[in-house]
């Protein structure tokens, strides 16, 4: 049966359902509804939840609860996610899985609370010092918000990562139908045997730790995280082709930005103009095959990426066409969300 | 032949890093036993700070998490809360828990979060080389005030016991020193203590230990002992500055 749910208050339950039983984070707009849900489900769960100091804090409770082997999860929005920069660069060195969202709203500085995509760089490049990456979803709806969070966790404990989930203003705050999925049983979930969970004595003690101080082991363990995400960019990279079978035109964009996109795709299409979209799901893996395929297509004579932002997906979409193709930026910024009549006047404007 | 000694079993056998005459060591060793007396083998989990102690997780025989700069308290909040079957202590030095990471060890406080925090008070940032701690004395010495702290220039040191105890959150807050071997042993007692009350759940519990750092002072260790005894004592009383147990 679907519910009519709220896009942040899905994405908590998802997280529950999908195993989460413990939440650390700070109010931000636009995603208090995460916090004040887990507030009082969490303790239903025999989770706990804490309302921490701040997103530095937070984040470093993120480093020992799952560190310590727990499903746990923070959110925020951009401000609070630039401030967590050094904790998810320690969690990413020391391989602790767990799960971000970040609803993003307009920057730079305090910025704005409405949509805005301009921390797709910060997202997808690591965000913090050092080399390290994080996967990143940017899914289009709350119900894809529902899907990619009840496996969330599993995939970053398959992968020790931190998974993202890069929202915006307007996915957490619209409300649509949902199908939810059944709890899962976490207490049927493997021990992690890398763990902090208090056991450890001897040859057995696990340390948790991102300090490597002698180069070459420093070294190794960069290599290691290469080979790592490259294997997730084998089996994990995913995304939509939508009418791009006899395009011409490939539009581009992720989140709320590509349904606005479809819309235009159609209403582009009955004005005779062969126009496709292709989705990026995983922003980081980002699907640079099918970016490639795509553009070495003869049909294909250009690429418009739209962005909520001064244009920061577009260098991906660049370096994965081999730039076969011209591709063009679309982009609003500072909270303002185009129309897909905007989109349709670029293009026809172009054209 | 019959034991009359031996290190405590909470000690992995790697040798400390520590300069001669730091009371870093001795320290480690108190946390050691007193969680060895209290049965804690493979029911604890560590946090080891940025600083001195950094490498604090290859000493002690049990599972730790190594922290970034000043959120131990953070990352021993997330431990013992999914957790709390298990004794979780932080250990800090006096940069990371009164500077950088001042938020996190009030607001840790302030929950009451059922943790125990071991404050390594040597006034200096031991590790990068002896620049002005929050905890510097007026007149003391470091690379960032050569001619000695002014607090026009540089400010005041801060008590870290006497500010926590006005909190409601804490159960057990005590100031010991590592001078003499009397004052070894009623360090021991204060941290067994804190670890039990951990234990009992009542509440925060906070250790704060004079400690030398002979490198960063310029001084031999003999020396560096008197300066703890005499110029910090002074200014860092020691005793017990809450104690949830003893009604007044
Ligand atoms: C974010 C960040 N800032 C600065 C540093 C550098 N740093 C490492 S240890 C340290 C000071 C440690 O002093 P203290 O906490 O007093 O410990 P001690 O070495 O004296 O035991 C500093 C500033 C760091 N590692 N991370
Ligand atoms: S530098 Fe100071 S605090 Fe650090 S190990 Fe040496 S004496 Fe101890
Ligand atoms: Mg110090």
């Amino acid at each position: 049966m679907k519910e009519l749910m709220k896009g942040n208050e899905a994405i908590a339950e998802a997280a529950i359902r999908g195993g989460c039983r413990a939440f650390f984070g700070y109010p931000i707009t636009p995603q208090n509804e995460i916090p004040e849900y887990m507030s009082w489900r969490l303790f239903e769960v025999g989770g706990t939840f804490v309302q921490a100091e701040s997103e530095v804090a937070s984040i470093n409770m993120i480093y020992g609860a799952c560190g310590a082997g727990a499903r746990a999860m923070t959110s925020s929005s951009s401000p609070g996610i630039s401030l967590m920069q050094e904790g998810i660069s320690y969690i990413c060195c020391a391989e602790i899985p767990c799960v971000l969202v970040n609803m993003v709203r307009g920057g730079p500085g305090l910025g704005g609370i409405q949509p805005a995509q301009g921390d797709y760089f910060q997202a997808t490049k690591g965000g913090g010092h050092g080399d390290y990456h994080m996967i990143v979803f940017g899914p289009q709806g709350v119900q894809e918000c529902v899907d990619l969070m009840y496996n969330a966790f599993d995939l970053a404990e398959k992968y020790r990562i931190p998974v993202m989930m890069l929202g915006d203003g307007m996915l957490g705050q619209i409300m649509e139908p949902v199908e939810l999925p059944p709890m899962k049983d976490v207490s049927k979930l493997e021990k992690k045997a890398w763990a902090t969970d208090g056991t450890g004595v001897g040859k057995n003690r696990r340390i948790v730790n991102s300090l490597l101080i002698e180069p070459d082991k420093l070294e190794a363990h960069i290599k290691h995280l290469e080979e790592k995400y490259a294997e997730i960019a084998k089996n994990e990279t995913l995304y939509e082709e939508y009418m791009t079978d006899d395009a011409e035109i490939v539009l581009t964009a992720y989140g709320t930005v590509a349904r606005i996109g479809k819309s235009a795709v159609h209403m582009l299409r009955e004005k005779g103009i062969k126009a496709g979209l292709l989705r990026p799901i995983t922003l980081y893996p980002f699907p640079s095959d099918a970016f490639l395929k795509t553009a070495q297509k003869d049909s294909v004579k250009k690429f418009v990426c739209m962005e909520l932002s001064s244009g920061q997906m577009i260098e991906d979409v660049k370096l994965a066409t081999h730039m076969l193709k011209p591709v063009e930026f679309f982009g609003r910024n500072g909270g303002n969300v185009m129309t897909p009549e905007d989109i349709v006047d670029f293009i026809t404007k172009e054209a | 032949m019959a034991v009359v000694f031996q290190k405590t079993k909470m000690l992995t056998d790697t040798p400390f890093h520590y300069c001669p005459g730091c009371t870093h060591g001795i320290a480690h060793r108190l946390v050691a036993e007193c969680l060895e007396e209290l049965g804690a083998e493979g029911k604890c989990v560590g946090v080891a700070p940025v600083g001195c102690a950094v490498f604090a997780y290859n000493y002690f025989n049990c599972d730790m998490q190594e922290a970034s700069h000043g959120r131990a308290p953070a990352v021993a909040t997330g431990i013992k809360r999914v957790a709390p079957e298990n004794l979780v202590f932080a250990y800090q030095g006096d940069g990371d828990l009164a500077s950088i990471g001042m938020a996190e060890i009030v607001h840790a406080a302030m929950r009451g979060e059922k943790i125990t925090v071991i404050f390594i008070n040597n006034t200096i940032y031991g590790m990068t080389g002896g620049q002005m701690a929050p905890t510097t004395l007026i007149g003391e010495k470091a690379t960032t005030c050569i001619y000695g702290r002014d607090p026009e220039k540089n400010g005041n040191p801060v008590k870290m016991c006497e500010m926590l105890a006005t909190l409601t959150g804490p159960a057990y807050i005590e100031r010991v020193a590592l001078f003499d071997a009397a004052h070894v042993r009623a360090a021991k007692k204060a941290i067994k203590k804190a670890f039990t009350y951990q234990k009992e759940n009542k509440g925060f519990t906070f250790i704060e230990v004079l400690s030398s750092c002979p490198t960063n002072w310029g001084m031999a260790p003999e020396q560096a002992i008197q300066f703890v005894k005499n110029e910090m004592q002074a200014f860092y009383p020691l005793g017990v500055y809450k104690d949830t147990e003893v009604k007044d």
